[in-house]
């Protein structure tokens, strides 16, 4: 009954004598999820205090996200950041990760090694860094200074998946382009790009919700109006002022699955047409 | 030592060293074309970060004067420093070993299913990994805090008759932590026993092993370079965390990013918050090293 | 007619490793010129350095005249097939033909009608909609073909297209790529391994050994008249039996050898005999003194139905074959063990120098 005896191992174990795995494993699911989804039923409870499961059912923190000022300046500053962030990251990292499947040598190790420097240094001390240089340059507190310090952390993420693409991709097919007659810029326009677009796509991806998500830096070099989305939740959390933040967290965690799906749809598409 | 070619013909070719310089130069040309797209992004990463992080190691170096000094690192000697340094490692210590005790057992379990449950339970361990480390810090604050779920339920269910601390403390920081960490440790342990042939284990259990033995002396010994590249990382990203000891601290838990944190932006002490974060650094890079060099790994960050 | 390429002492090194060694030829236009040699002795290389991917360090190539080590690929007006056929996978099969001529910038009208004319040369014509993922290996062969001739280019290089096909369909490509050529004649140089391939499709080949040209010539005489042990050993089938040189006889199992009329010996160096296993004859049927005789005993018998494959070893251990066919005058074959005379006519007595 419930094929409780089927055995499932190579060293033939049942389903039965794992049970206890099972349990375990499901617990720890258990613990990686909750955490996940927790806060979208609070985000709906009338209460001013944080409380489950919610006693009164409301949409009140909802409309005072999206009736407060300064909470659309926020996510309106942060969409704003993360678009040309993502833009100038997979532009500049498309490039340099084509660059760098070509060229072999010292000077192309110490490249790569710089562009990948955000994704290997604490963000504590990214955030230092930046903080530092901004105080020097006036950029404190503007959104460009914050656009260009997300185009860094998110340039690694695209130099990865473009690299990745461009290690299943024949290089040959450039050379046939261009004993065609195409010169080496054409050949990559015309042939290889096509050919990564689905890389390239998710490599922006990735730079995308780097940006979004994006706290620490944005702690220390914005405030106030030029305030963003993760910069005010922080904010609002260590001063513990309303369960409007659950409201907003929930937004978030919606804009996450969406990716999360659009991801998944990208690397099936990936699969089919290098099969 | 000419070769033998039955074809020799007359010349009317460029004389050697004309050609030969084009063709280097040529070549030259391309590599560094080529080398050109890596540019601009090279160019903002090392304005933007690379040049500031020399910088301010090198002012590490001085103090307000501009003269040379190690009084920056002397100060990190003070009972407030090492102490934040033992709590750091303390930290990371028991999120890794979390992690391990958690995450062994789950990466197991997605590594023996068939492919579509395996592919469920998967995206499941990827939604927190997607979600944003601000949202989970947040949510663990409300589980934990005073009359946070957790409390509140133990309390109906009369296991506790107050309710416990279970945040803005190294408990709290803990737990929070060990939720970012676990898909990290999960990922690549799971890569790698991914790629254990299952002969292998029929193949022990031919020879007389026991199930239990088999798993132990076979399946365990070859997940451990996924599990040793698992908890490299995680300790490694643990030691340098700030976000969410930042929020589930308290303030009590401290941590060495917090430490830089405050001297910055309540102190305005470049000298001395830099000085942290090249300590940080080197403790960060000699523990990448020596756990490497304990479980004897190659490869890739 | 274009494409006369004149190669001029092309030199090109990896580090410590010399790929092509100061490498001169002339290719005739027109002609079908196979470069052939195992892998390392820098026939891919060469190919590349022509297509313009490899430069090398000193060297020069003139097509027509016009020197081409200093164009960039997309000027050189070639086409090139390669080895897994770097189709575009992106297009169609009439769209990848169709992309060399919207390079050239030729109009819809006519760029179809060419693109049509070079599908139907390689019986590919109606299937100029398909995607390339739909096609087997052969029909893939075929449009890469197709869209490395469409342009007409004065040369085409060929880097072992037919290595990936399966014996009977390379086979049956060798043929057609033949008569393609025939039908087309352009310049045509050709890469391969396969020294069948190289005999069947060529007009001349090229041997090439670790990065030198060892010989340049037809077919026919590369077969007949190796210029060293290494040519006379990749190309053909052969046995390679030592001979003792004293003063101006060269002696083999102690008798003095007849060797043909224009036979060379390279002073300095050292020479064997190469012996072909069909040219081996059970009498002397030429007459004992226009052939040489070759004493072994039979270590295998091989039957392949249209022949024998007889395994025979020498006194001093040597190892040859012979190869029979199986007909009147040897209705059956010797047996393992038998101590056989073997005849050679001296005209196919080739005593080729040890590779330098």
């Amino acid at each position: 009954m419930l094929g409780l005896n089927k055995t499932v191992t190579p060293t033939q174990i049942t389903h039965g004598q794992r049970l206890w795995l099972y349990a375990l494993a499901g617990l720890v699911l258990a613990f990686l999820i909750i955490p996940c989804l927790i806060v979208i039923p609070m985000s709906f409870s009338a209460s001013q205090y944080l409380e489950f499961p919610p006693r009164e059912w409301s949409l009140r923190w909802y409309q005072a996200y999206l009736g407060s000022p300064e909470w659309m300046a926020a996510t309106w500053m942060t969409f704003k950041v993360a678009v040309c962030s993502t833009l100038i990251a997979t532009l500049f990292g498309t490039l340099a990760a084509y660059a760098l499947a070509q060229v072999r040598g010292g000077l192309a190790v110490l490249v790569r090694g710089l562009i990948m420097l955000p994704m290997l240094v604490p963000i504590i001390l990214v955030a230092v860094g930046v903080f530092f240089v901004y105080s020097r340059t006036g950029l404190n507190n503007s959104v460009s200074g914050l656009i260009l310090a997300h185009s860094v952390l998110a340039m690694p993420f695209v130099l990865i998946a473009v690299g990745n693409g461009l290690q299943g991709f024949d290089m040959n097919q450039e050379m046939a382009a261009r004993s065609l007659g195409a010169s080496r810029t054409w050949a990559f326009v015309s042939v290889t790009l096509p050919q990564l677009r689905l890389s390239i796509f998710s490599g922006a991806l990735f730079a995308f919700i780097a940006s979004f998500d994006e706290v620490v830096v944005a702690l220390f070099i914005v405030s106030g109006d030029s305030s963003t989305l993760p910069r005010k939740m922080f904010a609002n959390i260590r001063d513990q002022i309303d369960p409007t933040v659950a409201a907003v967290s929930t937004l978030m965690i919606g804009l996450s699955l969406v990716l999360l799906v659009v991801m998944q749809r990208i690397k099936r598409r990936q699969l089919e047409e290098t099969a | 030592m000419k070769p033998l070619s039955l074809s020799r013909s007359d010349a009317g070719s460029y004389p050697d060293d004309a050609m030969s310089r084009r063709l280097a130069l040529a070549e030259l040309k391309e590599r560094w074309t080529l080398l050109g797209l890596t540019l601009p992004g090279f160019a903002l990463v090392l304005l933007v970060l690379a040049v500031p992080l020399a910088w301010l190691g090198w002012m590490s170096f001085l103090d307000d004067g501009g003269a040379f000094t190690l009084a920056n690192y002397a100060r990190l000697l003070k009972p407030v420093y090492t102490s934040s340094l033992l709590t750091t490692f303390q930290i990371a210590f028991c999120v890794t070993l979390a992690c391990v005790l958690l995450g062994y057992p789950l990466a197991y379990l997605l590594s023996q299913v068939p492919e579509r449950t395996g592919q469920v339970l998967m995206a499941l361990v990827l939604l927190p990994f997607w979600t944003s480390v601000l949202v989970r810090t947040y949510a663990w604050l409300v589980l934990l805090q005073r009359q946070g779920i957790i409390n509140n339920t133990m309390l109906d269910l009369g296991l506790i008759d107050q309710p416990l601390s279970l945040v803005n403390n190294f408990f709290g920081t803990t737990v929070g932590m060990v939720h970012v960490m676990l898909p990290f440790l999960v990922l690549p342990l799971y890569d790698k026993m991914k790629n254990i042939d299952p002969q292998l284990m029929s193949a022990a259990a031919n020879c007389g092993a026991s199930p239990a033995q088999a798993f132990r002396q076979v399946f365990l010994r070859l997940s451990l370079p996924g599990l040793a590249s698992g908890v490299t990382l995680v300790f490694v990203l643990s030691l340098g965390f700030y976000l969410t000891p930042a929020l589930l601290g308290g303030g009590k838990v401290a941590m060495w990013s917090m430490k830089i944190s405050d001297t910055i932006s309540l102190f305005g002490n470049w000298g001395a918050a830099s000085a942290l974060g090249v300590t940080l650094l080197i403790v960060t890079l000699l523990m990448l090293w020596g756990l490497r060099r304990v479980f004897g790994i190659k490869g890739g960050y | 007619m274009p494409g006369q390429i004149a190669i001029r002492d092309v030199y090109k090194h990896y580090g410590a490793f010399t790929a092509i060694d100061h490498v001169s030829l002339d290719v005739r236009a027109g002609e079908f010129l196979t470069l052939l040699g195992p892998s390392g002795s820098g026939k891919t290389t060469l190919l590349n350095v022509l297509a313009g991917f490899i430069r090398p360090e000193s060297g020069s190539i003139r097509v027509d005249g016009v020197e081409f080590l200093t164009l960039p690929p997309h000027k050189r007006d070639i086409g090139m097939v390669f080895q897994n056929y770097a189709l575009f996978p992106h297009m169609s099969v009439a769209e990848n033909v169709a992309y060399p001529l919207r390079l050239r910038k030729v109009a819809g009208a006519e760029r179809d009608r060419q693109v049509r004319r070079a599908l139907d040369m390689v019986q590919m014509g109606h299937l100029g909609e398909r995607a390339i993922q739909q096609l087997s290996g052969g029909q893939r062969q075929r449009v890469a073909l197709a869209r490395a001739m469409v342009f007409e280019p004065k040369i085409m290089l060929m880097d072992e297209p037919l290595s990936a096909l399966d014996k009977n369909l390379r086979e049956h490509m060798q043929v057609e790529l033949k008569r393609l050529h025939d039908r087309v004649g352009m310049t045509t140089i050709y890469v391969t391994h396969d020294q069948k391939e190289a005999l069947t499709l060529s007009h001349r080949i090229a041997v090439l050994n670790k990065g030198r040209l060892a010989q340049l010539d037809t077919p026919d005489a590369l077969y007949e008249r190796p210029v060293d042990r290494f040519v006379g050993g990749f190309i053909g089938e052969s046995a390679f039996l030592p001979v003792e040189e004293q003063g101006h006889q060269v002696l083999f199992q102690k008798r003095p050898l007849r060797l043909p009329g224009g036979s060379v010996r390279h002073p300095g160096r050292a020479h064997v005999l190469l012996v072909r296993p069909e040219r081996l004859h059970w009498q002397p049927v030429a007459g004992p003194e226009a052939m040489n005789r070759i004493d072994a005993q039979v270590r295998d018998v091989l039957y392949q139905g249209d022949s024998f494959h007889v395994g025979l070893a020498l006194a001093d251990g040597s190892e040859l074959a012979a190869r029979f066919l199986r007909g009147a005058a040897t209705p059956t074959a010797p047996a393992p063990g038998q101590a056989v005379h073997l005849w050679l006519h001296a005209e196919d007595t080739l005593l080729v120098a040890e590779s330098a």
